[in-house]
């Protein structure tokens, strides 16, 4: 970028600047503060230049789009070829309800699905278990059966559209679920395309959605990774998770390292499992959060392409390029919402979507307004849809690949994001890697430490948010809010049990035992869970073979 | 008796995961000299009424984000009713609409803090509202 020899006077220009030019400036009128810093408490410099990018080389650090390392984009066109994939997350009450609002979405022009499941389905419990009082249909739509899977996916063109399912302990469950269901239909399996999260370490860390302990969750994802390698040609089997690390409270840093330090897990249980690792690292793929702090982000972005690029080829070997892709899925920081002002929402996620379309990212969920009330309203999630194309077709931020490349703050926060998650994983390493640093605590420790860090620098108004902790007002107009039907609870617990009664249960007992005695020995689950869902088999009675064959995981409870 | 002695359980009743608000208000209200037990996730109101029984709490602090709070949230409150714990101050927070607020006030919730709500006016309000057990407040 810089000719090195030239670096010299540049510094030398610089020190000039600063005595004859900044120091007086400084003096008539001092900075707002003594430090700035980013959302993360990253220190930010008054200015970057060429002296602050000491060694780099654009052609080793950079590349071209579509080139290693990638910091620039994974394609050699990134949106002038094809834009991303605007995929609004969605999912409540029951299946037919949910179902409605996918075709509501594509009817508005979205390109892909993505179903957001209540808790009892991401516990692994079916919707009359006590455990799921009050809870069935909440906060994502209740499925039990293969027969909801029916209702889910009522006709959507599965051979055209990719369908996303953020569900990791049962994660098999529901893959087996709407593989079961699409064939049924007349969509052979090779033709599915999607993703299911299957992500259970960043559920250990940060989003606490579990059945059994993490050596055995290991294991359940090894078998889908060969189960999709083997099956699914079009389907992603994990989506590698930062953005409830990041919503737990991480830092950026924190959230890229985890992140990537969950992926190399991933990597290895895979070529542990028996795989090669290129005939399955091409269809991991990534989601992560984009925050308030528009540089920083676009930076965690670029940084994140480049490390797993280089952790892909150097540390695993991986010959085949798409296997140095980081691909990923964005969703903006559903945290940084606020429940005061909530008009003011549209703003930031306008900034966040922005950013991670300068980010370079594959797939875009941009949440809305009124989220942090309820489940949003069909008029709020249009207009989150809207903001992203929007940016899209009248931004112009679609024109050219990697526009922020080579400005010296981004590529100098972009090295620094890189330096600093390097550490992370030495130190997740030096623990014995990631699944004994979750079972140590360290990354949950870590992310408590920097969320309350985060809520004091509130309380201290070290940092600002509009229509909170400044620019408060005193009345506020209410925003409406999604109601959910209250019978929907009542009215999935009556279908499951006339499903349950209405089936062969001898045959529905076989096939689970013959999950069990897969679970409790060497075979592969998978192909296992694909008979018991076909015999007819609930959520809970699979997930139930589960927790009696391994226990279930119990959280030491930590301040 | 100094406030010391007050003894609060930060609970997540339900299914839902996410305890970031949780844990931070519950070490606030430690920082804040209160003695605080957190009960970890996904709990039954069963669970926490015998919970803070048993630790003679003299509050509750609910974090619920998974909407299912107008039926969890009540049913706590009866069960310490019937166990004769009707005087432990209930408080919570989370993603709760606005208009659910006075039903859960009528069931006997004593407040619910919105997102947003500063570590500072919740320790106040703690300080305020929350007395040792047998005293009247």
């Amino acid at each position: 970028m810089t000719d090195p020899s030239r670096l010299p006077d540049i510094t030398d220009a610089r020190r000039k600047w600063e005595a004859a030019t900044l120091r007086p400036h400084l003096e008539r009128q001092p900075e707002r503060k003594e430090r700035f810093s980013t959302i993360s408490d990253l220190p930010i410099d008054r200015l970057y230049g060429p002296d602050d990018l000491p060694g780099f080389d654009p052609s080793r650090d950079l590349g071209l789009p579509g080139e290693y390392p990638f910091t620039r984009g994974i394609h050699p066109t990134m949106y002038r070829g094809r834009l991303w994939t605007m995929r609004q997350f969605a999912g409540f009450g029951s299946a037919t309800d949910s179902n409605r609002r996918f075709h509501y979405l594509l009817a508005r022009g979205q390109t892909g699905l993505s179903v957001a499941f209540d808790m009892p389905t991401l516990m692994g419990y079916d919707s009359d278990h006590p455990r799921a009082l009050g809870e069935v249909g909440r906060e994502g739509v209740a499925i039990d059966t293969v027969a909801d899977m029916h209702l889910l996916q009522k006709d959507l063109p599965l051979d055209h559209i990719t369908t996303s399912m953020t569900i990791n302990a049962p994660a098999n469950v529901l893959l087996a679920m709407y593989v079961v269901a699409a064939e049924q239909a007349g969509f052979p399996r090779d033709k599915l395309g999607g993703t299911t999260q299957t992500d259970m370490l960043k559920e250990f860390i940060a989003q606490k959605e579990w059945i059994v302990p993490p050596r055995p969750s290991m294991r359940l994802i090894q078998d889908m990774l060969v189960f999709g390698a083997r099956e699914l040609p079009r389907w992603n089997v994990i989506s590698i998770s930062g953005y409830h690390i990041r919503e737990a409270g991480a830092t950026a840093v924190q959230e890229l390292a985890f992140t990537l330090a969950d992926g190399i897990a991933y990597v290895q249980a895979g070529i542990e499992a028996g795989l090669a690792v290129d005939e399955f690292a091409p269809r991991l793929s990534f989601f992560f959060d984009c925050h308030n702090d528009f540089f920083e982000e676009i930076a965690k972005f670029r940084a994140a392409r480049r490390l797993w690029a280089r952790i892909m080829r150097d540390r695993f070997d991986a010959r085949n390029p798409r296997s140095w892709w980081l691909r990923f899925h964005t969703q903006t920081a559903g945290v940084s919402l606020t429940a005061q002002q909530p008009y003011n929402n549209v703003v930031r996620v306008a900034l966040q979507a922005l950013a991670a379309v300068l980010g370079g990212t594959q797939s875009l969920h941009t949440n809305s307004m009124d989220e942090t009330y309820a489940l949003p309203t069909e008029k709020a999630v249009m207009v989150a849809l809207r903001t992203q194309q929007v940016i899209a077709h009248e931004s112009g931020a679609t024109h050219t690949a990697d526009p922020l490349g080579g400005s010296y703050f981004i590529e100098a926060l972009t090295n620094r994001m890189e330096a600093d998650a390097t550490q992370y994983l030495q130190r997740i390493d030096d623990l014995g890697g990631m699944v004994r640093a979750v079972e140590m605590g360290y990354p949950q420790r870590e992310i408590a430490e920097a969320s309350y860090h985060y809520q004091q620098q509130l309380e201290r108004k070290e940092k600002i948010i509009v229509g909170v902790n400044e620019f408060v007002a005193s009345e506020e107009p209410a925003i409406p809010v999604l109601r959910l039907d209250p019978e929907v609870e009542r009215k999935q617990i009556d279908r499951l049990r006339h499903y349950r009664a209405d089936r062969n249960t001898a045959q529905t007992r076989r096939t689970l035992d013959a999950l069990r005695r897969a679970a409790d020995g060497e075979e592969n689950t998978m192909y296992h869970v694909v008979e018991c869902v076909k015999a007819q088999a609930t959520m809970g009675e699979l997930c139930d073979v589960f927790r009696a064959v391994y226990g279930e995981y119990k959280e030491p409870a930590i301040i | 008796m100094s406030e010391g002695k007050i003894r609060i359980v930060i609970a997540k009743p339900g299914l839902d995961g996410h305890d970031r608000g949780a844990k931070v208000v519950a070490r606030a209200l430690r920082d804040a000299g209160f003695e605080v037990i957190y009960t970890g996730l996904h709990q039954t109101p069963e669970m926490i009424a015998s919970a803070a029984i048993q630790e003679d709490a003299a509050a509750i602090g609910l974090s619920i984000l998974s909407g299912a709070h107008m039926t969890l949230l009540p049913r706590l409150m009866d069960l310490l009713r019937q166990q004769g714990a009707g005087d432990i101050v209930v408080f919570g927070g989370g993603i709760i609409p606005e208009e659910d607020i006075p039903t859960l006030k009528e069931a006997g919730v004593r407040e619910i803090f919105l997102p947003g709500t500063s570590l500072d006016t919740i320790v106040r309000w703690v300080r305020a509202h929350v007395k040792p057990r047998g005293v009247a407040a």
